[in-house]
């Protein structure tokens, strides 16, 4: 292979990396940051606390028709009889849902004059990441910058504009969820809450009531996006809400790859997170979905920081179908997550590949379910906990073979690695397997760093801080290359920031 | 180049190095041999830097020529003394990679695997944050596998071995042979090899033998080679051969001693 060429690759793999992350902080940079509103704005909020009256005001200001109104009102009425769930090993206390905004558009934020106004911290973390200059502004909010620095960095509007015109072609829809329940409402009806039911667990039904806006995808039959799909080419949605939704649908044959999320530091003034993720799979469909969480995991007291719960389920449906979830989870105080796939379709395959990192005070609690219900369906599970500081980091994950699934076949995979002796690293496995012609392994290790290899490392010239990010990335490295390239390189960069001061 | 001054060390609660004193200059390569135990690896780490390995006296200096400022790194020659200067530093006062960005390689007597990092990765990184520290621009991927190609043509090492993750599932040989292909890619000033040799068949020792003549046999660089064999020191020839007892350096002679050694014994020589 030509090393000019491999190179030119890598180089270019890196500018797609910088303009998708730039391109997408810019779309939530317009949406709130760090210092959230301020009084002289015009606000289009509903009152605080959550009533039916709330549900009402959030389908109303999205000009919703009857029918989703009415499954919003269902859902709220469920949700008030229900409980927060307490099985996962997190702590965080009881959170007061009257006392929270449920709906505010956001439209503006503190206008800052250049980037000495910015938090020094958030700019020291731009470095690192390596964001240029003028996105830094954008990213920052600076007055003025994000027109300038877009349009000079790379045209957004007309790539954007491109890339739809593109995907129209090829015959995908790729909208705001509120835009296909008004455009496709049959398509939307008749998957939404398909796959996890309005009454699956306590934070899916909220997110059923009042869930902000997401993403609609449908890639119809025997069609190959001819694009990675990441939320921000649909330009005009924001998506980081508070009470996300997306659903993906994909036809017969069809494959899609989506990305979600930002390596830069993300802030919001909301501290509970909700998203709800449904992906369908038909035969021989593919659906990859890679996701990079940074949102704000509390300072090195623990204090603040978002509490993120998300229910992420795909439903393998159609035979020889895949589903494939690929997570690099960095941020948050708490994390709830399980993104599972149910595999109904003869031959379907799922697959979990994650990396979760936390420091200081934070709280992981992820892994996944593989629900085997089609004959020949195998799943594979890679998880790759690393803690640092006094973080608890746990993988549960959930392997279940039904009556009728013969030959069943599933691979896991959990490796721990610990940094310090001050946090926790906990495995907590569940096999349920009721058709005896099934394989069902499970590996799982602990380790911690070495000194022989800090020490090899720091000898070749690495720093202390260098050595460590260059292990962990090692470590992770399974995971890490299941990533789409441009989320590949930042990730990497991430795991190194994030662990930043845990050494020494 | 390194000055070795009643050099006094811990490891834990035991002390090992006994006030050893050491002096290499330019262009001259060492060869320590000595009995299990006596404090040779203890010597290397210690002089790398190796956290736990507490130093309770003793000095050691390193002096080293290298660019007056300001000169164009383009015309710059290291085997010049035009436009450069001697630097000397305090060894002990420095971090790890600091000795390392200053020139100091250790090659390991049992090299280290780290799973999911591939060599090309470890050795662009650990270059690149050497040259950083000297105040250099990074090499780009495709000078430095340019680089990396040449210098593991030199010890005849695939390519392919350096995409693989670094030194895990390598043999004996390979790691040893890897720590050669590292030290061409680093090249540093000194390089303090342990038991590089340990572990070679026959073929591969001539072609490290022959790697580490054309790699560090140049005036401006020297080596310290721990061995065991004559074997080693026949392919590289040594100016001079130490004998390190009881953490301390309680022989010193030319070749012949290395001989001398090998067919009396560390008892009756060195007694
Ligand atoms: N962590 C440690 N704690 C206590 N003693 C140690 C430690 N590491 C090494 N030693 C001791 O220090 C002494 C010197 O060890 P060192 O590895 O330097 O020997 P060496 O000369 O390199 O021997 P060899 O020829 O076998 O490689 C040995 O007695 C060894 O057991
Ligand atoms: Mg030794």
């Amino acid at each position: 292979m030509n090393d000019k060429v491999l190179n030119e690759e890598q180089r270019r793999a890196e500018e797609r990396a910088e303009m998708n992350a730039e391109a997408q902080a810019a779309a939530d940079a317009a949406s709130t940051y760090e210092h959230g509103w301020s009084s002289d704005i015009e606000q289009d909020f509903a009152e605080k606390g959550l009533t039916e009256d709330t549900v009402r005001f959030i389908s109303g200001k999205k000009g919703e028709p009857e029918w989703m109104l009415d499954w919003r009102l269902k859902a709220f009425r469920m949700w008030e009889k229900m409980e927060s769930p307490d099985w996962a090993k997190v702590n965080f206390p009881a959170i007061d849902y009257q006392d929270a905004y449920y709906y505010a558009e956001p439209k503006a934020k503190p206008k800052l004059n250049s980037l000495d106004e910015v938090d020094p911290e958030i700019l020291r973390i731009y470095e690192k990441l390596g964001i240029p200059i003028e996105e830094q502004k954008v990213l920052a909010g600076v007055e003025g910058a994000r027109k300038v620095a877009v349009d000079a960095v790379f045209d957004s509007v007309s790539v954007a504009t491109t890339f739809r015109e593109e995907l129209e072609s090829a015959g995908v829809i790729f909208r705001s969820i509120s835009e296909a329940i008004k455009e496709y409402p049959d398509l939307v009806k008749k998957y939404l809450g398909k796959v996890v039911p309005m009454k699956d667990n306590y934070f899916a039904t909220l997110n059923c009531a009042v869930f902000s806006d997401g993403t609609f995808v449908y890639i119809p039959k025997g069609v190959r996006c001819p694009m990675e799909l990441s939320t921000y080419f649909r330009i005009n949605a924001e998506n980081t809400g508070q009470f996300e939704r997306t659903l993906i649908v994909a036809d017969e044959g069809s494959y899609v790859s989506y990305l979600e999320g930002c390596t830069a530091p993300m802030r919001d003034e909301n501290q509970l997170h909700a998203a709800v993720v449904e992906l369908v799979a038909m035969d021989d469909a593919e659906i990859k979905y890679s996701t990079v969480q940074n949102w704000y995991p509390g300072d090195e007291n623990g204090k603040g920081g978002i509490y993120n719960f998300v229910t992420k389920r795909g439903l393998c449906q159609g035979k020889n179908s895949k589903i494939s979830w690929t997570q690099v989870e960095t941020g948050s105080a708490v994390t709830w997550k399980y993104p599972s796939c149910v595999l109904n379709g003869e031959n379907s395959v799922g697959e979990f590949y994650s990396v979760a990192l936390t420091n200081n005070y934070q709280q992981a609690d992820t892994g996944t379910k593989m629900i085997h219900n089609g004959k020949n369906t195998r799943s594979t599970i890679i998880s790759k906990g690393i803690s640092a500081g006094k973080s608890d980091n746990t993988y549960r994950g959930l392997v279940r073979v039904g009556a009728n699934a013969e030959n069943v076949r599933n691979f896991t995979q959990c490796d721990s690695l610990l940094l310090g002796d001050q946090c926790g690293a906990h495995t907590v496995p569940y096999i349920e397997v009721k058709n005896p012609t099934a394989t069902i392994e499970h590996e799982a290790t602990t380790s911690k760093i070495s000194d022989d290899q800090m020490f090899y490392a720091q000898q070749r010239g690495l720093d202390e801080e260098e050595a460590v990010a260059l292990i962990v990335n090692g470590f992770a490295k399974e995971v890490l290359k299941e990533l789409p390239m441009e989320f590949a390189v930042e990730a990497q960069k991430l795991l190194a920031i994030s662990l930043e001061g845990s050494v020494g | 180049m390194l000055k070795i001054e009643n050099l006094q060390a811990n490891v834990g609660v035991t002390q090992i190095l006994n006030g050893l004193s050491l002096t290499i200059n330019a262009g001259e390569i060492h060869a320590i041999m000595g009995p299990n135990g006596a404090g040779k690896s203890t010597l290397a780490y210690t002089l790398g830097g190796r956290p736990n390995y507490e130093v309770t006296d003793g000095s050691v200096s390193f002096t080293t020529s290298v660019r007056a400022e300001p000169v164009d790194a383009q015309t710059d020659d290291p085997s010049t003394s035009s436009g450069r200067t001697d630097q000397t530093l305090d060894l002990l006062d420095m971090d790890p990679h600091e000795r390392a960005a200053a020139g100091i390689f250790l090659g390991f007597q049992y090299p280290v695997e780290i799973p999911g990092v591939s060599n090309l990765q470890f050795l662009r990184e650990s270059l690149n944050a050497q040259r950083k520290v000297r105040g250099e621009d990074p090499l780009s991927g495709a000078e430095f596998i340019k680089l990396a190609k040449e210098k593991a043509g030199l010890l005849k090492m695939d390519m392919e071995m350096l995409k693989r993750a670094v030194n895990v599932g390598f043999s004996g040989g390979e790691k040893k042979r890897n720590e050669m292909v590292q030290m061409g890619i680093i090249d540093p000033k000194l390089a303090i090899l342990d038991e590089t040799d340990s572990g070679l068949d026959i073929d591969a020792l001539r072609i490290v033998g022959d790697g580490i003549n054309s790699i560090m046999r140049k005036p401006d660089k020297a080596v310290l080679l721990i061995t065991h064999y004559q074997r080693l020191l026949d392919l590289v020839k040594p100016d001079f051969v130490h004998v390190l007892a009881n953490g301390k350096i309680v022989k010193t002679g030319g070749p012949e001693l290395a001989l001398e050694l090998e067919e009396h014994g560390y008892e009756a020589v060195a007694a």
